[in-house]
Parts: C-alpha cells; sequence; structure tokens
C-alpha cells in the first residue's frame, strides 16, 4: 500500500527523534561533571528506545490495541506488543535508576566527590 | 582522558552513527509491513481466545507472561540492591529518625497544603486500585496502577513527614507485601501445573467479556503484580527519605 506523503514524514521524525534523544543523551553521558546528572543522561537514552519502540508498533490510522468503546474485537490495532514491552520497561527502569543513584550516594560518601573524573574507582 | 579529547571521540562516533542512520532509514519498510503479522495474530486473538479486550495486558501477563517474569524480577532485584546499599546500623538509625522527626513537625507545611495534600491520598489509593484490577478491560495493569498506588505513598510524605510515613507503613508488612507480589506471580503461573500444562498456562475459568472477572488467571497475575510494584517504590521511598535524614555533617 502507497503511503500518503504525510504518513512517510511521521515515520521519519519518529526515528529521528529516537536517534537524537540517543545521541544527546550520550553526550550527556560522555560530558558528565555529576554522576546524579550521569544517571538522568542514562534516562534520556533509554527514552530513545521508547520512542523507537512507539514508531516500530504505529499503524496510520489504526486506534490504539484496547477492543472498546466502538473498537470491534479481532480488528485490526497498533502493535500490542512493543507497548507492552514499553511500559513495563518504564517502570523497571525507574527502580534501576533508583538502584544507580543509591551507588551515587554510595559513591559520595566514600570518595566526598561525585564527579566521575575525580572518583577513583580503583580505590578499595 | 582529558574532557576535550573525549568529547572529539564522541563528535567522531556520534556522527558515525548519524551517517549510518541516514543511510538505514532509506531501507526502512514502511509502517505498514514492519512485523505486522505477528501484532495482528495478537490483535486478532485476543478476544475469541482469552475474552479480554485489553491486548497490551494479554501479551504482558499471558501470551509473554515469562518475559513479564523477567522484567519484574530485574525490579525486584534493583529494589533490593538499592536497600542493601543504602542500609544503615540499626542502632544509629534509630537515633537519626529521633533526633530528625523532631525540629519537623514544626516547620512542615501549612495547614491549607496539609489539607489539599491528605485529601489526595483516598482518591489516589482508589484510582490506582481501580487502575490495577482493570488491566484486562481498559488500559492499565499492575505496572501502572502500582505506581499510581506508591505515589500515594509519597504525597503521605510530602502533607506530612518522615515519622508519620513510617508510623502508617510499617516497613516489615511494606517487605513482606513485595515478596508477597513476587512470589504470588510465580505461585499463580505454577498453579497450571496441577493440571499437567506449561508454567503460566491460562487454566482458570475465562469468565465473562468486558468484566472484572474476565481474563483468567491474567486479572490475578495484574494484581500480584501491582502489589510487587506499589511495594517495591513504597521501598525504595523509604530508603532514600531515610538517606535524607544524615545529618550533614556526619558522613
Amino acid at each position: 500500500m502507497q503511503l500518503p506523503a504525510s504518513h512517510a514524514v511521521l515515520d521519519f521524525s519518529g526515528y529521528a527523534v529516537a536517534v537524537w534523544l540517543f545521541l544527546i543523551g550520550l553526550y550527556g553521558i560522555v560530558s558528565s561533571r555529576h554522576l546524579v546528572h550521569l544517571c538522568l543522561s542514562l534516562t534520556v537514552v533509554q527514552a530513545s528506545t521508547y520512542v523507537l519502540l512507539v514508531i516500530i508498533g504505529y499503524r496510520p490510522g489504526l486506534p490504539a490495541p484496547v477492543f472498546t468503546d466502538g473498537v470491534q474485537p479481532g480488528s485490526p490495532a497498533v502493535d500490542p506488543i512493543v507497548q507492552a514491552l514499553m511500559l513495563t520497561d518504564i517502570v523497571v527502569e525507574a527502580t534501576v535508576v533508583a538502584l544507580l543513584l543509591a551507588i551515587t550516594v554510595r559513591i559520595h560518601h566514600s570518595a566526598g566527590t561525585a564527579d566521575p573524573k575525580e572518583v577513583d574507582m580503583m580505590r578499595g | 582522558m582529558s574532557r576535550s579529547w573525549r568529547l572529539a571521540l564522541f563528535i567522531l562516533g556520534a556522527s558515525g552513527i548519524a551517517i549510518l542512520f541516514f543511510l538505514a532509514l532509506r531501507t526502512v519498510p514502511s509502517s505498514n509491513g514492519l512485523g505486522d503479522r505477528y501484532a495482528q495474530q495478537i490483535n486478532s486473538r485476543t478476544f475469541p481466545e482469552r475474552n479480554i479486550t485489553d491486548a497490551v495486558t494479554a501479551v504482558n501477563f499471558d501470551y509473554r507472561g515469562f518475559d513479564t517474569v523477567g522484567e519484574e524480577f530485574i525490579l525486584f532485584v534493583s529494589v533490593l540492591g538499592s536497600l542493601l546499599l543504602l542500609r544503615m546500623a540499626e542502632e544509629r538509625k534509630e537515633k537519626l529518625l529521633i533526633d530528625a522527626a523532631e525540629p519537623w513537625r514544626d516547620v512542615g507545611p501549612s495547614d491549607a497544603t496539609r489539607l489539599w495534600i491528605l485529601s489526595m491520598i483516598a482518591p489516589k489509593v482508589v484510582f490506582g486500585m481501580y487502575i490495577i484490577t482493570h488491566g484486562q478491560l481498559t488500559p492499565g495493569g499492575g505496572f501502572q496502577g502500582g505506581i499510581v498506588l506508591a505515589s500515594a505513598a509519597l504525597i503521605l510524605y510530602l502533607g506530612e513527614n518522615f515519622a508519620v510515613f513510617r508510623n502508617v507503613l510499617s516497613r516489615a508488612l511494606i517487605e513482606a507485601l513485595e515478596a508477597a507480589g513476587a512470589g504470588g506471580f510465580l505461585l499463580i503461573g505454577m498453579l497450571s501445573w496441577f493440571w499437567g500444562r506449561p508454567f503460566l498456562t491460562d487454566i482458570l475459568p475465562l469468565g465473562k467479556a468486558h468484566e472484572l472477572t474476565s481474563g483468567g488467571t491474567i486479572a490475578l497475575i495484574s494484581m500480584a503484580t501491582g502489589l510487587e510494584v506499589s511495594a517495591g517504590f513504597i521501598l525504595l521511598l523509604y530508603a532514600f527519605l531515610q538517606e535524607n535524614l544524615l545529618p550533614s555533617g556526619e558522613k
């Protein structure tokens, strides 16, 4: 099926946003001067996977995969699998970030600084 | 490595990724073709096979339920890790809590703020339970509702202080609930072994469509997940709020 040009633009912009979020988050990690900032940059990188999954599962003109309120059961809809992957990952990611922040707190306690450049990781 | 060198290396790598991305984009199939068959199989089978109306929940707690077990235990283990890292010697902790709780009582939020914040707790709890129990009918389920429930605990802290938070939510109880949620998921999954069927087979009666009881084990697993997610996040709040009570001089 030939898609109208507007859909092609929409597809493209979705992938572009995913790559943009990935790169800008990676820049944040590379240039980080504080471990909390580093953790938050990591969440930006992770947000790019959400955008990527949403755009992969997107089907032009189709409804959400919830078959109530006028959507006939069994009719075609947006891809439910990537949505399921995403919603679990958003919740799990929050706890993983909490773990990273807990590690940050520990590093700050033992090293006295949260600058990744200043922290001597190899010290016992 | 100096910052400028690191930045230069990053720009080199990032421009490589950007170039590869634009090359790859030319061959991306239009969104109608990409992996569509599997998605539409799920969409067309969810209602006749499982009697539920939310395909996302069906994927999460049934068709790909085994994946969700893995995700659940990532959550469980990272909560466990955070608690381990932020633990303190018990007697020191008790002393700090008592010291820190007292001066906060007078400088808490104003009565008007407290009234509004605390009056939000009951609606939040009801809303969280609604999202958890209606996952098989409308968008929602254990993961989303669990977060809403945990945020009710957070606004209890915002409206009062950590001493009240600690008195209302018994830590031992929350820990038990988290374990019950994680174990409950596995136990419900193992239920099908009594019928000689594989792990996580939906063996309970599927109920009447469009009603709360539809979907068999899906609703139960959703509730177990909701329990684990909410309890896990409340435990994280516990750990971080407690850490906050450390006087800045004592590190």
